[in-house]
């Protein structure tokens, strides 16, 4: 068992979290005021409500001092991603238009959070501003925390061969300790990402955006989420400009903020194209968008330039793991659905808002099959797994084999949990693959949300999407016992 | 002239052995007193036994007056320091240093003016190195050796029947190729030196030395040879620090496998090499070189410091299949005893290493000298200086040059031109004359021919 202190620090820095996290209400309940659209009530209950408890947990344990342990990094980060989600669901739970169930609050609330982007909610143009605004922030401030999350933390509790960032890649995390230079590391990265949805708020309004669009679309632009504030997601706009600064943008999240931090401090481009993970994300971006697209134009029945511009965009959309739609893809071929699917279990670059394996542990797989092809035709020969010229060491290469089997093993079987609730197979895949990967829009019965689904897949859904988010192994070690030992 | 030798492992020895022979005062020092007595007894040298660097042992091996250092002991730092000290307390007016880590040489602002007191920076691996990657483009040379700075490069090719040229008399290489100005400067005939002439006829077997510029190096080869294949896949045995540079310099043209018998050495080579194999084996094991497709390899280097696994793994390639095998070799008594029977080519380290060391050594306006046949014949780089009617040499044609006999003139390179010796080309100012010279012993006469008018007068 850990000790009593332990626990404490922890209920600690969740209390404090939690009084954090319910300031955050105050900007829907402006918008609310803004536009008179009557959701104000359950946002000033919100923070009223999550304010306590926050001070409930904090007050008690405020003096308890101790320093964290890299293995009490796992416990907390699983917890404020758990206990945010289900504190983000109670303005939502109030709300009287949507009307929206526990489970359904939850679920929008962790599909928010973890930027997937999958939805229980249908017929959202008509709904109050406030509730639209409420959805694309906690996108933006689970992007906020992924950030951190993926280029501090992560790398710092070693999981799935998230180390080699720490060590290979230049960028402002450079100690093992978790205090102060998290601190440190996270003031900056969240200045590239403020920045980067600034910049991206005002381009979306440039293109013909409203204001209250272009800052919600920004939000979940940057935070590699999904959620829109209408049912047609982008496809509403009907303007190639608009798609086009989504895809600027999407690509550009989907890439390491420790290199767009590096870029902006040496003022070179030059260093993206340096970086073999970049390299291989933007191959592989084109080689799919390139699939997608000629397919569309010859066997989908699309003219070309429709083609080339919709599968462009859903290609960039599906393999950041973003899950915006510019079109109704449903119709298009499954051979083009089901190559996005894949494209998005490759995901973005370690280090960003992306989700799915990411690009850096798939070209490491790649590598290491490779080298085992190589071993078979010169057996004596030694040969490195290499990354950027750089030999990657074996217990990277072995975390990633390790984070690679439960992967798999988890997406069999959330799978074959969701067929046995119901689910058809194509559907069951899509849902898992979609919440897995935090993409958000699936395949089947799941292309357009969740809301049809039974509350039991909801949950299964919910699980996924933190599974995929904590980057399985920081939700997995949890649950073995040798953990609570101390 | 008096020169210190510092160190006397193999480079150091054979530093003292051309040297002695060429009469100069040589001092080695070196901290194994036995090795020194040892060569004590075969030249006639001085020795002082003792740490290089410290100042004392330089001091008792008389720096003072010296007027060359050359720091060849196995340590780098020692090396340099010896260098340092020298310069600061002894005032040595040249100071050579054998510098093997790369980490070193990769800065050249490092020594020379302003840095460490290091005039000349010798690093026999990347000597070596230089020397195999030069092999490896011309298929079918034995030496490429490169004067004026590689605008003429003199090419040493065995002459094997089938080529347009063999069998000829020498004068229809110019018919064959009108444009070319590359010059046939001696030939070896069952190991024994030929001055050519117009009317010599070529037999399959000769040993063709000529002088052309690198463009043209190809055309004449295969006057001599035929057509050959290019080389495409290459194999070292031994991945030591001369392995290393060359999979590094010839990775990206051919295709590279190296084996390495230490596991953890070769895991080092293939973190710091791109497209090289490497392979962890003994280059002797058969079964590791048939696996690796010995058949088709085209030239299999044995590169190792042990000369014995050299020789036997280049035989077993070669017996393999392999196309062409060249082995390093220290010891110059294995040199001609496999050298055309068992192997294709003998590298001799020293070899390669003490012609682009003497030529610091060397007085005069000799720049270049390469010795050629371990040691058997050389081939000489030199600058004409002054002015005519001073000069010995510049302002008269070729034939009124006094040149002994047993110096071939080869080529004149005049600015960015390469122009062919005739009898009656005229020298000019700034030239440089490559020279062929039959014998070792013609050096110190070119020497004097082309020393500078000034010191002549003084």
């Amino acid at each position: 068992m850990r000790t009593a202190v332990q626990i404490q620090v922890v209920l600690r820095i969740i209390g404090a979290l939690s009084v954090f996290f319910s300031f955050t209400m105050l900007p829907p309940l402006a918008v609310s005021w803004y536009y008179r659209d009557g959701a104000h009530l359950p946002f000033l209950f919100g923070f009223l409500i999550i304010l306590g408890a926050g001070l409930l947990f904090w007050w008690p344990f405020r003096h308890a001092q101790r320093d964290l342990r890299v293995r009490d990094g796992f416990l907390v980060v699983a917890l404020l991603w758990v206990i945010l989600g289900f504190t983000g669901a109670v303005p939502l739970l109030m709300v009287e238009r949507p009307y929206l169930s526990f489970t359904d609050a939850v679920f929008e609330a962790v599909s928010g959070l973890t930027t997937t982007g999958a939805t229980v909610i249908s017929g959202l143009d008509g709904l109050p501003k406030s509730i639209l605004y409420y959805r694309q922030q906690l996108q933006w401030l689970g992007g906020m925390g992924i950030v951190v999350l993926a280029v501090a933390v992560l790398p710092l509790l070693r999981v799935g061969g998230m180390q080699l960032y720490r060590a290979e890649t230049p960028g402002p995390m450079k100690d093992t300790k978790l205090t102060p230079r998290i601190a440190e590391t996270a003031k900056a990265l969240w200045g590239v990402y403020l920045g980067l949805t600034v910049v991206c708020a005002f381009s979306y309004w440039l293109v013909g955006m409203e204001p209250f669009d272009a800052v919600g679309h920004a939000f979940s632009t940057i935070a590699i989420g999904g959620f829109s504030t209408h049912d047609a997601s982008l496809g509403f706009f009907r303007s190639p400009a608009v798609e086009a600064v989504a895809i600027v943008f999407m690509l550009v999240s989907g890439i390491n903020f420790a290199l767009h931090f590096e870029i902006l401090r040496r003022r070179r481009l030059r260093v993206y194209f340096a970086d073999s993970e970049v390299r291989t994300y933007v191959a592989l971006l084109a080689l799919i968008a390139m699939l997608a697209s000629g397919y569309l134009w010859w066997h989908g029945g699309v003219d070309p330039r429709s083609a080339v511009r919709h599968g462009l965009f859903q290609t960039i959309s599906f393999m950041t793991t973003t899950g915006f739609t510019s079109t109704d893809y449903s119709a298009w071929p499954a051979f083009v659905q089901v190559i996005l699917v894949f494209g998005a279990f490759v995901g973005g670059c370690a280090g960003s808002t992306a989700g799915g394996l990411k690009v850096i542990r798939v070209l490491l797989l790649y590598k290491q099959g490779i080298r085992e092809i190589l071993r078979l035709i010169h057996p004596q020969a030694e040969i490195p797994v290499k990354v950027g010229r750089v030999p990657v060491s074996t217990r990277v290469v072995e975390a990633v084999w390790g984070f690679f089997s439960l992967y798999v093993v988890s997406f069999a079987i959330l799978m074959a949990l969701m067929m046995a609730a119901g689910l058809d197979q194509v559907t069951a895949f899509a849902a898992v693959a979609a919440c897995l990967n935090n993409l958000g829009p699936g395949l089947g019965e799941v292309t357009a949300g969740f809301m049809t689904m039974p509350d039991s897949v909801k949950w299964l859904a919910c699980f996924a999407m933190l599974l995929g988010r904590l980057e399985i192994f920081t939700l997995l070690v949890l649950l073995v016992p040798d953990y609570w030992r101390s | 002239m008096k020169i210190l030798v510092l160190g006397a492992g193999r480079v150091g020895t054979s530093v003292v052995s051309n040297l002695a022979q060429e009469n100069y005062d040589v001092v080695v020092v070196d901290k194994n007193p036995d090795i020194l007595r040892e060569l004590r007894d075969r030249f006639d040298i001085a020795t002082v036994t003792g740490n290089a660097a410290h100042p004392p042992v330089l001091g008792s091996a008389g720096a003072d007056n010296a007027d060359l250092i050359v720091a060849v002991t196995s340590d780098d730092e020692t090396n340099i320091l010896a260098c340092q000290i020298a310069h600061t307390l002894f005032q040595v007016p040249k100071k050579i240093a054998r510098i093997r880590a790369i980490e070193y040489t990769r800065y050249p602002r490092l020594f020379g003016p302003g840095g460490l007191a290091v005039d000349v920076v010798i690093s026999p691996e990347q000597i070596i190195s230089d020397f195999i990657s030069g092999l490896l483009q011309y298929p079918g040379a034995s030496q490429v050796l490169d004067f004026a700075d590689g605008r003429v490069r003199l090419v040493s090719v065995q002459a094997v029947a089938g080529g347009p040229l063999v069998t000829h008399p020498i004068r229809e290489l110019h018919q064959h190729m009108p444009r070319v100005h590359a010059r046939i400067t001696a030939i070896f005939r069952r190991g024994r030196p030929i001055v050519p002439t117009g009317d010599m006829i070529i037999e399959p077997g000769d040993e063709v030395f000529f002088v052309a510029s690198p463009a043209e190096i190809r055309g004449v080869m295969s006057e001599l040879r035929g057509l050959d294949r290019p080389y495409k896949r290459i194999m070292f045995a031994g991945g030591g620090h001369i392995g290393k540079r060359v999979a590094k310099t010839l990775e990206r043209r051919f295709q590279v496998k190296v084996i390495e018998k230490d596991p953890v050495r070769a895991r080092k080579l293939a973190a710091d090499l791109d497209s090289t194999v490497v392979l962890v084996g003994d280059a002797a094991d058969r079964d590791l070189l048939l696996n690796e497709n010995i058949e088709n390899i085209d030239v299999f280097c044995a590169i190792t410091d042990d000369d014995e696994a050299n020789i036997l793994s280049a035989m077993l390639a070669k017996k393999l299949g392999a196309r062409r095998v060249i082995s390093l070799i220290n010891r110059p008594a294995y040199a001609d005893l496999v050298e055309r029977n068992l192997v294709d080519l003998v590298i001799s380290p020293q070899e390669a290493t003490i012609g682009s060391l003497l030529r610091h050594v060397r007085r005069g306006d000799v720049v270049q000298v390469h010795s050629l046949r371990r040691g058997a014949a050389e081939a000489i780089e030199a600058v004409a200086h002054g002015c005519p009617g001073r000069s010995r040499v510049v302002g008269r044609t070729i034939e009124r040059l006094k040149l002994p006999a047993g110096v071939v003139p080869g080529v004149i390179v005049r600015g960015k031109e390469v122009i062919q010796a005739h009898h009656d080309t005229r020298i000019q100012e700034d030239d440089h004359l490559i020279m062929f010279l039959l014998d070792k012993k013609l050096i110190p006469a070119v020497e004097n021919l082309f020393a500078p008018p000034v010191a002549k007068a003084a």
